[in-house]
């Protein structure tokens, strides 16, 4: 055997070596990882089932998914009325009321702002829709941003009606 | 330390070096002669080092998950097990690793035993080592109790019952210990809160261990002093590096299989009952490492006595350089001691068995006679050994004993020239 093939076992083998060695380690470390993500017990959370029957037109009801306020507001008429003329153009992250609402008279969001995460307070701000107190930014009767910092509209959920009275969130 | 001073070759790193001599701390450990002819009992060393990182680590993962509460700790406990992703893996890694750590650290002991690693001038190492299996002794019953099951309860219950057997004060220091009147909340709190100091003190005595090791550096199995940076001593890498990585994997094998194949064979099933303060389960016995301690109390026929011998069996390890009285270090040129050494791990291996048995009959009598064996072994035998021994003659250096007569080394030798006909020159 020459003392070049030798080196080239060598480096085969040292290569193989640290091969292995590094898919052990990855797949000891990968365990310690991904212990932080949402385990079982959270994913099991997923979804929450909402009774609306009380929910009166012009009154906004808050309930909690996966640990985050979620607004179910039954829109009056003249509110409605009003997301659906908004020109898109005016929109700094624009999207037909109807793309949100699947039902125009209830409007399912995330209740949190998309700025840094406050929740938006109800009936308040420049549209008296929903205004978030923490930066300043303003939305609209369909939960559109229209001023201020937030970058997007507040966040649809998945979300489907069960029965007339009832929805299923996530 | 006898290497040549180091000097870094950049201008920054010598810039930075005179300033934290982290690199020359880097050039000590990496150049740190060691002796040539260790042995695998050697490679324990290495192998505890990871066994603590495992534990940290896995424990500290568990931490975020587990919950230091009477009524939820053993309920999150089972949450780690079937909901946390990978928590299972987790937990049986640490509980697994706590008997795999007594495992390494008591082999590690036997061969200090063994080779007289204790010995002058190593018995700083020696002392602060002990005080190291002390607090893993500590940091392992606390973490038994964590879970909150029965045996963590009634665990719990005898260890820190064994206080109120100091006269006088000894029942306002079991209550101080609780923190009430009894096993509780505050008793849980507080040894979760010191199961989670306790590893990192341990971590800066084991700094401690290896800086006070390197200063005389390694014992050998001769025993005998090695002459520093000469042809008896190799670069700790990556020779040493590479044998104990190899030793490692070996153990981590071993360490896997238990935690893959067996992960409940070391534990008690009455610990997967909740804690239950009216009801004691019927066979108390603590973990497999502690078992040989718990036979050493429960052979004194008094409570005082018990604990005292119980506690003396430990400290007095602490005295062995002074009580082995012998100038020899390693059993090898000690022909008494070396059966002196077997009969002590038989006495040992046999006060742990007798440990999980019911102290009576037979058993007991057994009990009291392995107790009276460990402590002549070491007040009366090891310092009559000393003047009376008659020891073989040392070699004079650690290479002797292998140019000597043909060992098992020149065997392997002589078959690889066989194999390998001309290529053996690369064999060396």
């Amino acid at each position: 055997m020459s003392d070049e093939n030798k080196s080239k076992r060598r480096d085969f083998l040292f290569t193989t070596t640290y091969t292995i060695g590094a898919v052990g380690l990855a797949s000891a470390i990968w365990p310690l990882i991904d212990q932080m993500n949402p385990d079982s017990s959270v994913k099991a959370l997923s979804t929450t089932e909402v009774d609306i029957s009380s929910v009166e037109p012009g009154k906004t009801i808050t309930v909690l998914w996966r640990g985050k306020p979620i607004f179910i507001r039954r829109r009056t008429e003249e509110e409605i009325k009003e997301a659906a003329a908004v020109d898109l153009n005016d929109l700094k992250d624009p999207e037909k009321d109807s793309d949100r609402a699947k039902n125009p008279e209830w409007l399912v969001m995330v209740g949190v702002c998309t700025h840094l995460g406050c929740v938006p307070l109800n009936d308040k701000g420049d549209y008296n829709a929903w205004f978030c107190p923490c930066h300043g930014s303003h939305y609209d009767t369909s939960g559109r941003i229209r001023k201020g910092p937030a970058p997007k509209n507040l966040e649809i959920p998945k979300y489907e009606f069960v029965d007339n009275n009832t929805i299923k969130i996530g | 330390m006898s290497e040549t001073k180091y000097i870094p070759k950049s201008k920054l790193a010598q810039w930075f070096d005179s300033r934290l001599p982290l690199l020359t701390l880097s050039h000590h450990l990496t150049e740190y002669p060691t002796p040539k002819n260790l042995n695998y009992w050697w490679t324990f060393g290495g192998i505890l080092t990871f066994c603590l990182i495992t534990q940290i680590v896995t424990g500290l993962v568990l931490a975020m998950h587990y919950v230091a509460h009477v009524d939820y700790a053993f309920e999150s406990i089972e949450h780690i097990m079937r909901d946390v992703n990978y928590g299972w893996l987790i937990r049986y890694v640490h509980a697994n690793g706590a008997s795999m750590f007594f495992l390494a650290v008591y082999i590690h002991i036997f061969r200090s035993l063994y080779y007289g690693s204790y010995k002058s001038p190593r018995e700083v190492i020696w002392i602060i080592g002990l005080i190291i299996y002390i607090l893993m002794m500590a940091t392992a019953f606390m973490g038994y109790v964590l879970p909150w099951g029965q045996m963590s309860f009634w665990g719990a219950t005898v260890i820190t019952n064994l206080f109120s057997a100091i006269p006088l004060i000894g029942e306002s220091i079991t209550t101080w210990l609780w923190g009430g009147y009894s096993v509780d909340n505050p008793t849980l709190n507080r040894f979760y809160s010191l199961h989670y100091l306790l590893p990192f003190l341990t971590f800066g005595l084991v700094i401690l261990h290896i800086w006070a090791l390197h200063v005389p550096g390694n014992n050998n199995p001769t025993g005998i002093d090695i002459k520093k940076n000469s042809n008896e001593t190799m670069p700790f890498h990556p020779y040493m590096v590479m044998k104990d990585l190899f030793a490692l994997l070996l153990f981590v094998a071993v360490f896997l299989w238990f935690v893959f194949f067996a992960p409940n064979v070391l534990g008690h099933p009455d610990n997967y009952i909740e804690a239950n303060p009216l009801v004691t389960p019927a066979h108390i016995v603590p973990e497999w490492y502690l078992l040989p301690f718990y036979a050493i109390l429960r052979a004194i026929p008094s409570k005082l006595g018990g604990v005292i011998f119980m506690f003396s069996a430990i400290f007095i390890l602490m005295l062995l350089p002074w009580l082995d009285t012998s100038k020899i270090r390693s059993a090898v040129f000690r022909p008494i001691y070396r059966k002196l050494f077997w009969v002590l791990v038989f006495t040992v291996i046999l006060l742990g068995y007798l440990g999980a048995k019911p102290p009576d009959g037979i058993y007991l009598i057994l009990s009291r006679l392995g107790t009276a064996y460990y402590f002549i072994h070491f007040l009366i035998l090891l310092p009559l050994l000393g003047r009376y021994e008659k020891t073989d003659p040392l070699p004079m250096s650690i290479s002797d004993p292998v140019l000597d007569k043909p060992g098992v080394l020149d065997k392997v030798k002589k078959a690889a020239l066989k194999y390998e006909g001309e290529n053996v020159g690369s064999f060396k």
